[in-house]
């Protein structure tokens, strides 16, 4: 059996690569999706935009449900305290991914503008909150939230309400997120159709790119100056058992910049970030979809590698009993659970990733009116 | 909230999001199997009606998988969100199956719907009816996977409790896939969707026939839909027989509410057909019985209400020792009596854990106590007893149905049946009813307990006030009812509209 150390980190990066699968994969029909109303101006632009994403957007979504599985497999702990200290917040994110599939599923269904017109707002809905409130989380994630864990029987008690998690630090998270999301989206469009929808979305791209920049630096600034971290003060023991109570805390302003000084290499995310933006613009004006979209999944890498790196080894710090803080060494699941899980991840992730990629090679081309009208069912 | 509590309205709440869910799944399924077979013979015959068939029935399956993933979502997540302590307690053993469903299944499933629906005119013959088997195999895999979790949940094998992370710890994958409660379950689950699918293709089919259009559609659908429906009938009361075995060995509190035996009857003991359970006086009313007829299927004695009671309360006691021993050795790591103590009840600890229903601090549980805590380990006899015959009942009629259909069809007299069309067409709730009975049942029979033996259902929700369970339940309420109806909608339109004037590619 694999070292519990080793599996423990194998699977926070695995929580990783689930996440940014998530982002850019999800990400670009998510974008589509709150795009619509905004870009689309005529009812065939708006079929033309759905349809870039319809064959997709299912499989991208898995990203999503494997990850929340993923996390209860992995991370029981972390899955138990947040999904229910976040219920609300999470409620709402389940509306809009109640209301997405439908909204493809139905729209179509009548010819009549006022009907079409409802299933289109309830594409926003479903592409911007996820897009949005995703973020929101993230940022209450990395403040910290307000929970306990029991001494006896490790139970979870909640100490905050749904309009704490509306703050200042979280909201910007939350608008990172979203430009990101936007970016992706946009991008994605202008690769998939052509003329008036192409030349729009390349401009939407071009801004959301330079607003992911600006808020990421401001919120790097934030994270530095104002946001306290958190550090573990006790002996760290990385293969004890995953009981989080074993350990003292404290918070730091400034501790989330640690690992930067102590580990350089980390800076790598904040750099990926960078050059991902700037070359995301650089192919929008050689009009080089393909790697603009390959930029932009490699900010979007940055982004999210950056919240992990941060935080290692707390993934959900607790601002409420610093100690029921939830770090990679005390809340993953047994030894054994972690090593069948990693087996059957290496065994069935590969044969994901190219069927995928087979379908996507099936499906490319660019959607037009014709397109639209030869394959809509 | 209404007298009721944050348990008692995360259980409606789960309730009613899974039964919505259960709708669409089991159609989805078994809509997804006719598919691919229609599609086959299309590939071997090359008959363009088999193509119409699968392009109108996948019309059909799209919106009902749109509904399913909608609600499918919201399930996985109330694990967390309204079972925290559950999440905890089990995530190690039951969140395993959960993520490799969605590695092996829905990538599987989600990935290649789409390719189905927009890969007609972009793959061969065979490529497509080989994505159609894909999506098959991958709604199948789901099934299996959620089967695997919902088994562990009823016998809880392949894991063991650990003292310092206080919750079930997986000692065995092998034990926890091929545990026998998970694997009947599973063909009976699919087999049973296999029905619902073929009652519903043969329904909209008859329609069409009693309306004298799409009659070679009709037949074609039928046939297949026969075929699919009679075996699958008979692989479903097999595999149906062979988890009330596995009933019997496991759960046996369950076994006797089911069958209302409340005095242990030797080997080998009779069926009741029908009786009037009464709780209080543990007794029924009237009973008429076939001796002997249980024995025989079980093979074993069959214990009654009052000595499983019993046997629980012996078992809390067990468990009351395991539950202080574990305090002790708390509180003194070193007291390697305590630890000794608590290896040999820990088996019991799930029924220790039960007092706190009642009690702040069940270390100073009465004797009155204990017995109050094992009276209500045993189900209420009389909704187990009924739904569990109403859904045998109908599985009889879905064989009678299915039988006389493929007779009639091969004679084609089914064609020219009036009376037949309209037996199909009326028939077409059933399946769902007898499904939802059978998870009745199951999980129902299955309280106090959320995981049989180990954990009660009350002792797993998450701490939040009954306000705010009590407004996502209203929102779930009033989002999913609309989605029902619009689908509903949208199907009987599209059924309406024939295969006909259906747009697809």
């Amino acid at each position: 059996m694999l070292d519990y150390e080793i599996l423990r980190v194998i699977w926070w990066l695995l929580l990783g690569v689930l996440l940014i699968g998530y982002a850019i994969m999800d990400g670009f029909d998510l974008g589509v999706s709150t795009l619509l109303p905004f870009i689309a101006k005529t009812e065939t632009e708006k079929r033309v935009l759905l349809h870039t994403i319809e064959p997709y957007w299912e499989g991208n979504q898995i990203w999503l449900v494997l990850g929340g599985g993923a996390i209860f497999a992995a991370w029981p702990a972390i899955y138990a305290v947040s999904f229910s200290g976040l219920y609300l917040a999470l409620c709402l994110v389940l509306v809009a991914l109640i209301l997405r599939p439908v909204s493809f599923a139905f729209r179509n269904k009548f010819e009549d503008t006022a009907w079409k017109g409802f299933w289109s707002w309830t594409h926003f809905i479903s592409g911007f909150l996820p897009a949005l409130l995703t973020g929101v989380a993230v940022g209450n994630v990395i403040i910290g939230l307000p929970f306990k864990i029991d001494q006896f029987d490790l139970s979870i008690t909640y100490h905050g309400g749904f309009f704490e998690l509306l703050n200042p630090f979280a909201l910007l998270c939350g608008l990172v997120s979203l430009s990101m999301i936007i970016m992706q989206g946009s991008i994605y469009t202008a690769m998939k159709t052509e003329d008036a929808l192409h030349e729009r979305s390349k401009v939407i791209a071009k801004y959301a790119g330079m607003v992911l920049l600006v808020l990421y630096a401001i919120g790097a600034l934030f994270t530095a100056f104002l946001v306290k971290g958190y550090v573990i003060t006790s002996a760290v023991i990385t293969n004890g058992p995953s009981n989080p109570l074993y350990k003292t805390v404290e918070q730091k302003v400034g501790a989330w910049f640690h690992n930067f000084i102590d580990m350089p290499w980390t800076l790598l995310a904040p750099v990926l970030v960078i050059l991902g933006v700037v070359f995301v613009l650089k192919f929008i004006k050689a009009d080089k979809m393909g790697y603009a979209i390959i930029s932009s999944s490699t900010a979007i890498f940055g982004v999210v590698a950056t919240a992990g790196v941060i935080m290692f080894p707390f993934i959900l710090p607790s601002s409420y009993d610093l100690a029921s803080s939830l770090t990679v060494w005390d809340s993953s699941s047994s030894q054994l659970t972690l090593q069948i899980m990693l087996i059957v991840t290496l065994i069935f992730f590969p044969i994901v990733v190219l069927y995928t990629g087979w379908v996507f090679r099936v499906l490319r081309g660019k959607v037009n009116q014709q397109t639209v009208a030869e394959e809509e069912y | 909230m209404f007298g009721l509590d944050n348990v008692d309205l995360s259980r409606i709440q789960f309730a009613y999001t899974v039964g919505i869910h259960f709708i669409f799944v089991p159609l989805t399924i078994g809509l997804a199997l006719l598919m691919a077979i229609m599609e086959t013979i299309y590939v071997k015959t090359g008959k363009e009606i088999y193509k119409q068939m699968v392009q109108f029935w996948a019309i059909l399956f799209a919106m009902n998988f749109a509904m399913g993933v909608a609600t499918g979502v919201p399930m996985e997540f109330q694990f967390g969100t309204n079972w925290s302590y559950y999440a905890h307690y089990v995530g190690d053993v039951f969140g395993s199956p959960l993520a490799i469903e969605g590695l092996m299944a829905f990538f599987l499933e989600a990935t290649f719907i789409g390719l189905f629906f927009f890969g007609w005119n972009k793959l061969t013959k065979i490529q497509h009816a080989t994505v159609t088997w894909l999506v098959f195999l991958g709604s199948n895999f789901s099934a299996l996977w959620i089967l695997v979790a919902n088994g562990w949940m009823q016998n809880p094998v392949g894991s063991y409790f650990n003292l310092d992370t206080m919750r079930m710890e997986m000692d065995s994958f092998g034990a926890l896939i091929l545990n026998p409660a998970a694997q009947w379950r599973f063909l009976h689950t699919l087999t049973a969707s296999y029905i619902l699918g073929s009652v519903f293709v043969i329904g909209v089919s008859s329609l069409y026939l009693l309306r004298g259009k799409n009659i070679e559609f009709a037949k074609r659908s039928i046939m297949v839909a026969a075929v699919v429906g009679l075996i699958s009938t008979i692989i479903t009361a097999f595999a149906g027989d062979r988890q009330g075995i596995i009933v019997h060995q496991q759960q046996p509190a369950k076994m006797a509410a089911i069958e209302a035996i409340w005095d242990t009857e030797a080997y080998p003991a009779g069926v009741t057909l029908f009786a009037l359970p009464n709780q209080e006086g543990q007794k029924n009313f009237f009973a008429v019985r076939i001796p002997a007829a249980l024995g025989l299927l079980v093979g074993d004695e069959v214990k009654g209400v009052k000595d499983v009671i019993a046997e629980n309360e012996n078992r809390i006691r067990s468990g009351l020792i395991a539950y202080k021993s574990l305090n002790e050795y708390k509180a003194d790591r070193n007291n390697t009596a305590a630890r000794a103590t608590f290896e040999a009840h820990v088996g019991d600890l799930g029924y220790a854990l039960l007092l706190f229903r009642n009690l702040q601090d069940i270390s100073q549980a009465t004797d009155k106590d204990i017995q109050m805590a094992a009276a209500g380990t045993i189900p209420k006899v009389a909704p187990l007893f009924f739904s569990f015959r109403f859904m045998v009942g109908l599985g009889v009629l879905f064989f009678v149905f299915f039988t006389t259909t493929y007779v009639m069809m091969l004679r084609n007299t089914f064609v020219k049946s009036k009376c037949m069309q309209y037996i199909a067409l009326w028939i077409m709730p059933l399946p769902w009813i007898a499904i939802f009975l059978g998870w009745f049942v199951a999980e129902y029979g299955r309280q106090p307990w959320v995981i049989q033996d180990i954990l009660p259902t009350f002792r797993s929700a998450s701490h939040l006030s009954a306000g705010t369970v009590f407004s996502s339940l209203a929102g779930f309420f009033i989002i999913y009812t609309c989605l029902v109806i619009v689908d509903a909608i949208l199907m009987v339109r599209q059924v309406k509209k024939g295969p006909e004037n259906s747009n697809s590619h």
